[in-house]
């Protein structure tokens, strides 16, 4: 059974229309790659799997583990394992990163019917996982992304994922914005935490990343759709001949 | 122990409604409705008192009479008819024993159904209680181990039987019984209330806790408190509130005075929970106190926080009257509002005497139909030489139907002062709230994560054991005011 399933998924904010029949795969074990020009609707897509109630879907559907998620909340389907990396994260003032993982991770097994982690284990949880992504121990009492860089605010998505260990990861162009080192850093992360259970959508202009992190499947986002699928050379392609190319590409494909 | 409490925490946030809206079943005992200078009389003949408070009580009243509701408050509410409340009412076997065993066992289940079980704080938490059930103070637990250091920490109506000196000459002397409507009405009519001296030097080894619970149906509860902080002294002294749900307003006009002489530093930390009424406005408490420090000695300090939840009319303005050089006066304030509360409040800070300091940290929390105002007066007079104020006023404002206003009054009397205010209005973004979602959180566990992140500055400077109970009371006020 695949993992997420997304089945001509259309959504439209106020009176936009930005995902125009969209279809996507993704197994247990897989990492993808979604590509596309801005404004093609990628985040829109992050955003509406992740479940923000600003868009409305008016067609299609999308099913995680076989169940179909497409009416349940955003807390709902984070407690089933979706995880999503931001684009922008935000800045909650007077919240630490240690309170705010701490509520994150005791909710979400909750919901699982688990006790909450024993103060002990949570500090040898968050110990393990900043030293995973090579984040300072001082950041813990910091408030949540208040003052951080660029970077480090895309390092502490990273630092969130590898605590709440979920089955489905999206990364919004988590790699925007990092420097050669943090995306190093990250990019061992992310391998780190790659099992056969679990699967990787990471959105991404660059091709770079995908050196570090090889994906199994790229697919090309223009205009509301997938335009193309294809392994993990489609990136360099991309990279060589720019996105005219598929969009091209795509229609004569459509006209034929 | 932390970790106990935060998990009772998300158990308590799941149940919305006021929780501790249940009455006690125990006999009570009246006087009859209304006021005038017989029901005075009896207050006073009930608690045997001394000649000398009969007659400031009978002066107060006078006074009283003679005075008008205050209007200026930005709140609304009918006019209330005073000689349709309650002025006394007590639980009728007066608990003044010193076993627990004695003590009326529906009395002592109401406590535990606050979670303050008397025997509990004694064991667990070495907070000297004393509670006050309606208008009556019913036990005041370590009473002895304090004694011992000199510290007097007793009911007001036993003060005022033992200690009739420093009654006569503290009573009064930072809120007159003149001062205003209210505390001239409390003046007359206070029939308990806490009373505290520190002596020269001491620090008081233990937190000084005040348990306040209205229960029977139409009185006024009219606490009197009063602190004394000799040269050199500490205290930190915590009080905590709450009241039935019942369809009948409650009137509640207390006064609080706090003296603190050279070298001298009282904390005074309040918790307020009355009943807000219902979600469409109906019942709850008027909350109309007086709350006024006197810096009387140089550097002597007095410091003030507030997390005010509850009451369906909120009136306060905790004050500092800066008198002695180089004092410090600090106020620290969460007042959260919700459905059809009102809250105007605020500090006034009178520097008096040269490098004179004051702070005011006020975040306020608007949410559902709900009005908060922060009313606050900085006065700097000719002679405070060198005096500094900062102040910060924050609004939060959860949804689009709630108010927040901000009036910020300042007087400055000489060139060698300086006044610093900052005002900020925000929104609780929907960004944070999908931030928090995404990341498995439900609406309550997200808001309450936030609300405590904005008034964090403030629950930081509450004892530990109270900034749990305070942390728990923002959450469940604010239940269901998203989406
Ligand atoms: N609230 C909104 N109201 C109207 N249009 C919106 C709104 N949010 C997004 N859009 C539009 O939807 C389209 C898709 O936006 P989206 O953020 O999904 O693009 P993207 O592929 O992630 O782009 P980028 O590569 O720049 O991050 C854009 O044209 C954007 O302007
Ligand atoms: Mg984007």
């Amino acid at each position: 059974m695949s993992l997420l399933k997304v089945e001509n998924l259309q959504a439209k904010i106020e009176d936009n229309q930005i995902l125009k029949g969209l279809n996507l795969e993704v197994n247990p074990g897989e990492v993808h790659a979604i590509m596309g020009p801005n404004g093609s609707g990628k985040s829109t897509l992050a955003s509406v799997i992740a479940g923000r109630e600003d868009y409305e879907i008016n067609g299609g559907r999308i099913l995680f583990e076989g169940e179909d998620i497409t009416d349940l909340e955003v807390h709902e389907r984070a407690q089933k394992g979706i995880f999503l990396a931001f684009q922008y994260p935000v800045e909650i003032p007077g919240v630490s990163n240690a309170n705010f993982m701490k509520s994150s991770v005791n909710a979400i097994r909750e919901a699982r019917g688990e006790e909450p982690l024993s103060a002990k284990d949570f500090l040898a949880r968050m110990r393990e996982k900043s030293a995973l992504v090579e984040i300072d121990k001082s950041f813990m009492s910091r408030a949540v992304n208040e003052g951080f860089s660029g970077g480090e605010k895309k390092r502490n998505e990273i630092f969130q994922l590898a605590m709440l260990e979920p089955k489905l990861a999206l990364l919004d162009e988590t790699d925007s914005g990092l420097d050669i080192d943090a995306l190093k850093i990250v990019s061992q992360g992310v391998n780190t935490l790659r099992n056969e259970n679990n699967a990787f959508v990471l959105i991404t202009h660059y091709q770079r990343l995908l050196n570090y992190i090889v994906p199994d499947f790229v697919h090309v986002l223009a205009d509301g759709k997938i335009v193309k699928s294809g392994g993990k050379e489609l990136a360099l392609e991309l990279e060589e001949k720019g996105y005219d190319w598929v969009k091209d590409h795509a229609i004569e494909e459509q006209t034929a | 122990m932390t970790d106990f409490n935060e998990d009772k925490l998300i158990e308590e946030v799941t149940t919305s409604d006021y929780k501790y809206g249940f009455t006690t079943d125990i006999e009570q005992e009246f006087a009859p409705k209304g006021l005038n200078e017989d029901i005075v009389r009896f207050i006073s003949a009930k608690k045997e008192e001394p000649e000398f408070m009969l007659e400031w009580r009978l002066k107060a009243y006078r006074h009283w009479l003679t005075m008008k509701d205050p209007m200026w408050a930005k709140v609304d509410f009918p006019k209330i008819d005073y000689q349709d409340v309650y002025y006394y009412a007590a639980p009728k076997k007066k608990p003044q024993l010193d076993s627990l065993d004695e003590v009326d066992p529906e009395l002592l289940k109401t406590f535990e159904k606050l979670g303050i079980s008397i025997d509990e704080q004694k064991r667990l938490t070495g907070v000297a209680v004393d509670i006050v059930v309606d208008s009556v103070s019913v036990k005041t637990t370590f009473q002895k181990q304090l004694k011992e250091m000199g510290v007097i920490f007793c009911p007001m109506s036993e003060a005022v039987k033992e200690h009739p000196e420093l009654v006569k000459q503290y009573l009064g002397s930072v809120v007159p019984t003149t001062d205003n409507f209210y505390a001239a009405l409390n003046s007359a009519v206070f029939s308990d209330g806490s009373f505290c001296y520190i002596p020269k030097g001491v620090r008081c080894p233990m937190e000084l806790s005040t348990y306040f619970r209205m229960n029977a149906a139409l009185t006024g509860q009219f606490e009197r408190t009063l602190i004394i902080a000799d040269e050199g002294s500490y205290v930190s002294y915590l009080e905590g509130c709450t009241a039935p749900m019942r369809d009948e307003n409650q009137l509640h006009a207390a006064v609080v005075e706090i003296v603190a002489h050279k070298d001298a530093e009282v904390k005074y930390s309040t918790v307020q929970n009355w009943y807000p009424g219902d979600k469409n406005g109906k019942g709850g408490v008027y909350n109309f106190v007086t709350k006024r420090g006197l810096c009387e000695g140089e550097n002597s300090k007095i410091s003030w926080t507030q997390v005010e939840t509850g009451s369906s009319i909120t009136w306060k303005y905790p004050s500092c009257v800066l008198k002695g050089d180089n004092s410090i006066g600090e106020f620290y304030s969460v007042a959260v509002t919700n459905n059809f509360q009102q809250a105007d409040t605020g500090s006034k800070m009178t520097h008096i005497g040269k490098n004179t300091r004051s702070r005011i940290i006020s975040k306020g929390i608007s949410a559902g139909r709900s009005e908060n105002s922060y009313r606050g007066l900085v006065n700097i007079t000719k002679n405070a030489k060198n005096a500094r104020n900062f102040s910060e006023c924050d609004s939060l404002l959860i949804g689009d139907k709630c108010g927040a206003h901000t009036f910020p009054y300042i007087e400055i009397g000489n060139s060698s002062s300086v006044v610093e205010h900052e005002a900020t209005t925000s929104k609780v973004s929907e960004d944070i709230l999908f931030y928090c979602s995404q990341r498995g959180m439900d609406e309550a566990q997200a808001m309450e994560l936030i609300i405590n992140g904005y008034a964090k500055e403030v629950l930081n400077k509450l004892p530990m054991e109270f900034a749990v109970e305070a942390q728990k009371l923002l959450a469940i006020s604010l239940e269901g005011s998203v989406g």
